[in-house]
């Protein structure tokens, strides 16, 4: 077992984990945040997608060891102060960006990730860059609108 | 998983020294290895981490070639190479945006996955795999499927690039792994043309020399207009038939040239 700790949504944790112990699980069984899912655990899904050092992973194909000392953000950290939704995730709710929920979380980190790069992204930014993210819900296209809504692009996609 | 132990080495010589171990394997950005481990075909006793080495992180301009560390991400070369914008676009569309910020140039070069898009671009380049024990040209690096000149315990500390004066890489997307069904890189240098093919072959990556011939006389997609790749030795699958993969060749290594900027 190895020690580890690092900053999780702001706040300190820490936590023994053994070699194999991968980011997603300590995420959501040490800790117990369970918002980031695993959908296939073969890389191939996105629904595990958090931040560390502010870049977007695959919680699941990374070691939790390998995320020692870094600063991780989760599904869990995208909500305002007061608890109310964030903007990219108010504007999935807006604009009917999920249907089961269950990709969400990968979606919004991705999103949170593409606009801190690209602020004003083109639809076809917005979809290239979601090329991991997989979703069997929606069709997409109201991902790309909720994404295109939070980047305040709202008029260009209300105008189509 | 089976379990192992882990480690985080800050240098190269301390990484070597535990990769001594004959139980011990390099672990770059993980995005082929711990699939690999979750499906229980690899089981080391030791993983040594190589992301913490900085001194193995980054693109540096060294006269006419771009260096970088052998743990450099895919991400980091899309965006700091653009000194060889032929490499720079090929490292931007590997795979999707999370696997391009934790794989690395050392762990696609490593492992030599038949449809991997570095070993074109690297064979293309006539680059130089530099390893904590030598230099190794790419033609003789590549030695087929999974297979390289790499040692038990060698690790690839860096890649030269020499830069070409006009490149392009043609990736003709699986859609459903993101790897190539085939890609073509092509790169036109002073003293000729270079032409890689990866996804294709049996054997692996591999230059197509007949269309480096024609290309170095005449640098237009015409001049290849006329060539073709046996489909013997080509990969069949579910995907594509060796036949289609052959005729993917021409057309991708024809948009490459057309492209080549
Ligand atoms: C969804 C998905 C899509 C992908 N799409 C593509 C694609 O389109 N094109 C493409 O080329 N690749 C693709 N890949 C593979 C990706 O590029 C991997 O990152 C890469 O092949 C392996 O690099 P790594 O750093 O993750 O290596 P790891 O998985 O950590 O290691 C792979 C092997 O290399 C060894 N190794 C690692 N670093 C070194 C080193 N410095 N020296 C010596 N040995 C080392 C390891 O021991 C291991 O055997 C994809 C992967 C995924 C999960
Ligand atoms: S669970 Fe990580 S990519 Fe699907
Ligand atoms: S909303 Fe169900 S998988 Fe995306």
């Amino acid at each position: 077992m190895t020690s580890i700790s690092m900053t999780v949504n702001g706040k300190p944790a820490s936590g023994e984990v053994e070699g194999r112990t991968l980011l997603v699980q300590f995420l959501r069984e040490d800790l117990r945040l369970t918002g980031t899912h695993v959908g296939c655990d073969t890389s191939q899904c996105g629904a595990c997608v958090v931040h560390v050092n502010g870049e977007a992973v695959k919680a699941c194909t990374m070691f939790a060891a390998d995320a020692d000392g870094a600063d991780v953000r989760t599904i869990e950290g995208m909500a305002n102060a007061d608890g109310s939704l964030g903007t990219i995730q108010q504007a999935f709710q807006d604009h009917h960006g999920l249907q089961c929920g269950f990709c969400t979380p990968g979606m919004v980190m991705s999103a949170a990730a593409l606009l801190k790069d690209n602020p004003k992204p083109t639809e076809a930014e917005i979809r290239e860059y979601l090329e991991g993210n997989i979703c069997r819900c929606t069709g997409y296209h109201n991902i790309i609108k909720a994404i295109q809504a939070a980047s305040g692009q709202l008029t260009a996609v209300a105008a189509e | 998983m089976y379990n192992f132990e882990f480690t985080k080495p800050t240098s190269i010589a301390d990484a070597v020294a535990a990769l001594a171990d004959e139980d011990a394997q390099a672990l770059g950005g993980g995005q082929t290895l711990i699939p690999t481990m979750k499906q229980r075909l690899a089981m080391p006793g030791t993983l040594v981490s190589l992301t913490g080495i900085a001194e193995m992180k980054g693109v540096c301009r060294d006269g006419d070639s771009l260096a970088i560390g052998g743990a450099t991400t895919h991400a980091t070369v899309a965006a700091e190479a653009g000194d060889y914008p032929g490499l720079a676009a090929m490292a931007a569309h590997i795979g999707d945006p999370a696997v391009r910020n934790r794989g690395t140039i050392g762990g696609s070069l490593a492992n030599n996955d038949p449809s991997a898009c570095y070993p074109c671009a690297a064979l293309a380049s006539g680059a130089t795999i530099v390893t904590n024990t030598r230099e190794i040209a790419a033609d003789d690096y590549f030695q087929g499927l999974f297979t390289t000149a790499l040692e038990e315990g060698e690790i690839i500390i860096n890649v030269k690039f020499p830069i070409p004066e006009k490149s392009n890489y043609q990736k003709f997307v699986q859609p459903a792994s993101r790897f190539a069904l085939v890609g073509v890189m092509v790169a036109k240098y002073a003293d000729g043309v270079r032409v890689a093919v990866t996804g294709a072959s049996e054997e692996g990556v591999f230059r197509w020399t007949a269309a480096e011939e024609a290309l170095s006389a005449n640098f237009s997609a015409d001049a290849i207009a006329g060539l073709s790749v046996d489909a013997d030795g080509m990969i069949g699958d579910l995907h594509g038939t060796p036949e289609y993969r052959a005729h993917l060749i021409g057309v991708m290594t024809k948009r490459a040239v057309a492209a080549a900027a």
